[in-house]
């Protein structure tokens, strides 16, 4: 199944993919640095993403076999803290809108599948479905993720989130050079 | 003390939620402006031509860690009723490797997934049903290495607490880490900038 038959566009040019609208990288840091603060002072807690995905795949478990679900040392925390009232799962939830809101915007918010031109959309599918799986892990192991870790915690100084901070770098610079026909 | 409202019950478990939605819709609003709901910007990072990245994240560090530090300064904020992650040394090394790898390879993290799929992004999309799928490998398969992690915490410590320094100093040495780390980015852009694809 080829991207046209499922009527996306498929795209190698990174002008059209983020070139308009994108505003400068300072003043958008300095608005999600204070988005952050806001969370600190208000909530007591920083942002994050994996909580949302924890809650949902716990729910799934959970609705399969509550038992299991209820003492598996990955998923139990989570399942405690059920989709309806999971704090993070409502944070990505307005993310979702706000994304949306500034894509529409900028006119960039159109159905797509970004590829480098030496690969197929296909290949591309495959490749985020096995970097998503390879990140939750990573994840899941750090206790959060660029978000709930790298800068969460990097700002609260805290040691392990710079650890994570520089290791995922280092993971990534590391292996840029192996997987750098997808992009370019 | 007044910060952080939650902690001192000035609002409730459902004001929270809502509170989450707004702070949510402005964190995707930035991170969509910053041209994050691209795969191909954010792996560019790591091919050095395109920091933005590096910028975006730094700047967002710093100005929330030196608010942090003024409003607690100032004595109006609790810090110990912030939430703080525990540090597991090498859970936080390993996860890292792992969390970059899977960053370089499926072109987003969790939450830019989030941002590019709400965009009609359909790798971002993939992208997020890899990272549930692969949540789910780990409960089923690596409950192993969760308690591992958990048996190696440390606790909860910051690196002025590490270094026995005062935390406005290490705010401060911060600052000035950003501002060498800006100096870099741009450098690197303007002489990597033939790697840009056309």
């Amino acid at each position: 199944m080829s991207a046209s038959a499922l009527g996306v566009a498929s795209t190698s040019a990174p002008s059209r993919a983020a070139g308009r609208g994108v505003m400068n990288p300072y003043l958008a840091g300095f608005g999600i640095g204070v988005i952050l603060l806001l969370a600190f002072l208000i909530m007591g807690r920083g942002l994050g993403a994996t909580a949302a995905f924890g809650s949902i795949v716990a729910a799934i478990a959970g609705a399969i076999s509550p038992e299991w679900t209820a003492a598996n040392p990955a998923l139990k925390g989570y399942f405690a803290d059920p989709p309806s009232t999971n704090w993070t799962l409502y944070l990505i939830a307005g993310a979702f809108v706000g994304a949306l809101a500034s894509g529409l915007a900028a006119g960039r918010a159109r159905w797509r599948i970004e590829r480098g031109p030496h690969l197929s959309a296909q290949a591309r599918l495959a490749l985020a479905f096995f970097g998503g799986a390879v990140a939750a892990v990573g994840a899941k192991l750090a206790k959060g993720c660029t978000s709930g870790q790298a800068l969460t915690g990097g700002a609260q100084l805290n040691v392990g989130s710079w650890i994570f901070m520089l290791s995922v770098f280092a993971g990534a610079y590391l292996l840029a050079y192996f997987v750098r026909r997808q992009w370019r | 003390m007044t910060f952080p409202l939650y902690a001192y019950e000035r609002i409730t478990d459902s004001q929270g939620l809502v509170v989450a939605l707004a702070l949510g819709f402005g964190f995707g609003w930035f991170l969509e402006r910053a041209g994050f709901g691209s795969a191909r910007r954010l792996a560019a990072q790591f091919y050095l031509y395109d920091m933005t990245v590096l910028k975006v994240m730094f700047t967002a560090i710093v100005t929330a860690a030196v608010g942090l530090w003024a409003f607690a300064a100032l004595g109006v904020l609790d810090l110990s009723a912030v939430y703080l992650t525990p540090t597991s040394v090498g859970a936080q090394l390993l996860g890292g490797l792992a969390l970059g790898a899977g960053f370089v390879i499926g072109g987003y993290c969790p939450g830019t997934s989030a941002v590019a799929t709400a965009t009609g992004s359909g790798d971002g999309l993939v992208f997020m049903l890899g990272f549930a799928a692969g949540l789910a490998v780990y409960a089923v398969a690596l409950p192993g290495l969760e308690l591992w992690a958990n048996a190696n915490s440390i606790g909860e410590v910051t690196l002025p607490q590490l270094w026995g320094l005062p935390y406005g100093a290490v705010v401060l040495g911060l600052v000035a880490l950003a501002a060498v780390a800006f100096a870099a980015a741009e450098w690197s852009e303007r002489r990597f900038a033939d790697l840009r694809p056309r």
